[in-house]
């Protein structure tokens, strides 16, 4: 039985893995590090999501469609619950994930999160997702969508997102 | 009202209608980049609105939803302090009226993370993430500007007279926040005086600027004592519920 269990639950994986974060559509919630837990329970699923942050728009999305691809593969009474705690981080996107991201045109976060106080400190040295140039500058911590910031090649001139450290 | 209950709108409510005034720069940025700064923040603090009404929501126990409470409430029923509902007015008193609530949300974040409610203790951590990029961007700003142009100081030295008399409310807690510090849910406002004051004069001195001494502060938003500019963002913000009720997308 235990053995069963294990094999259902890799295959409940595999579902949620084509499941994509409908802002970055590379990215499988897998990669997000977004999947804290599949609770497997007699005629119940429970998929247990942490947001990246609080007011992610994709979250709502994310969750109709977990629900619809696990529930077009049998899996009729599926539930998905969300936690904030742990707060989800950066460290958490998978290494295919950050690949994924760089062949997108965004740039993976480079280190671990750490504080953010330091008034004025230097931004994170980011080579550009197109000619690789270490020459470039942030122009803003904010970009198209929260968890990114907003950079720009003075090489080749191409303003770039940088998936942020979090 | 359940004492539990009405601090927890009350934060929600800061959040809301902070987030709602940030919105309305939302294409009307001094530039693209801040507008998209701005309404970053915006969906931030509307995000953990949302989780703290869905915290409310149970506190309470009636079966209300996130959605009823932020749409169903007349302006007598909302908490939020009076700085959060001041107009944005131009882009240096947004960025005053930004950083001082940063500062105060900065420092009750952490202090909520030994909040006695564990759903109170994850919001905050999460929401402390946030936060703390917002305290930078608007610290950051804050400088910039005093010490920028002298058309810049002007007008943070006029944002600044006209907002600071609604920063004493901030700090200064009503009965449900006594009773919430009480009972390990709330802070322990003593504190949060002393490291919001620290956080202005660290950040001011950096600038090149004072805060003014003595002074009448208001109060009363918490307590739903509202300035008029509430109603009018309430009115366009809650239009649509109150037009067609239970309207989704």
């Amino acid at each position: 039985m235990v053995k069963d269990q294990a094999s259902e639950k890799q295959n409940i994986y595999k579902l949620l893995e084509q499941v994509c974060d409908p802002e970055i559509p590379v990215l499988s919630i897998l990669d997000l590090g977004i999947v804290r837990d599949v609770i497997l329970k007699e005629n119940l699923l429970e998929i247990v999501i942490t947001p990246t942050y609080t007011g992610c728009p994709a979250m709502d999305m994310i969750e109709v469609e977990i629900k619809a691809i696990l529930q077009g593969n049998g899996y009729e009474k599926t539930i998905v619950k969300t936690i904030l705690s742990p707060a989800w981080t950066t460290d958490w996107l998978t290494e295919s994930g950050k690949e994924k991201l760089l062949a997108y045109g965004i740039v993976p976060p480079k280190g671990k999160a750490k504080g953010k106080r330091a008034l004025f400190a230097d931004a994170d040295e980011i080579a550009c997702p197109q000619c690789n140039s270490e020459n470039t500058e942030m122009i803003s911590q904010f970009g198209s969508t929260a968890c990114k910031a907003q950079y720009r090649c003075k090489d080749c001139q191409e303003p770039f997102d940088y998936f942020k450290c979090h | 009202m359940d004492t539990s209950f009405a601090y927890i709108l009350h934060l929600a409510d800061n959040a809301l209608i902070l987030g709602q005034r940030l919105s309305e720069w939302c294409g009307h940025g001094p530039i693209l980049e801040q507008d998209m700064a701005m309404t970053n923040i915006s969906l931030d603090l509307v995000g953990q609105s949302r989780s703290l009404f869905q915290l409310a929501g149970e506190l309470e126990g009636k079966g209300r939803s996130e959605d009823d409470l932020a749409f169903m409430r007349v302006e007598i029923d909302y908490k939020n302090c009076l700085l959060a509902e001041q107009p944005n007015g131009d882009f240096a008193k947004t960025i005053l009226r930004q950083f001082f609530y940063d500062a105060f949300s900065f420092h009750n974040y952490t202090a909520l993370l030994q909040s006695s409610n564990e759903q109170v203790r994850a919001i905050a951590e999460k929401s402390l993430k946030e936060v703390t990029y917002h305290l930078k961007w608007s610290s950051e700003w804050v400088i910039r500007l005093v010490d920028g142009t002298e058309e810049s100081l002007l007008r943070m030295k006029t944002a600044l007279l006209e907002l600071w008399t609604f920063t004493g409310e901030l700090y200064t807690p009503v009965d449900y926040e006594i009773k919430a510090a009480e009972s390990g849910l709330g802070v322990d406002f003593d504190k949060i005086k002393t490291l919001w004051l620290e956080e202005v004069n660290k950040v001011f001195d950096m600038a090149g600027i004072k805060v003014p001494v003595g002074g009448w502060m208001q109060k009363g938003g918490k307590k739903g004592i509202h300035t008029e500019h509430l109603g009018f963002l309430l009115a366009d913000m809650q239009y649509l519920q109150r037009t067609y009720p239970g309207q989704k997308w």
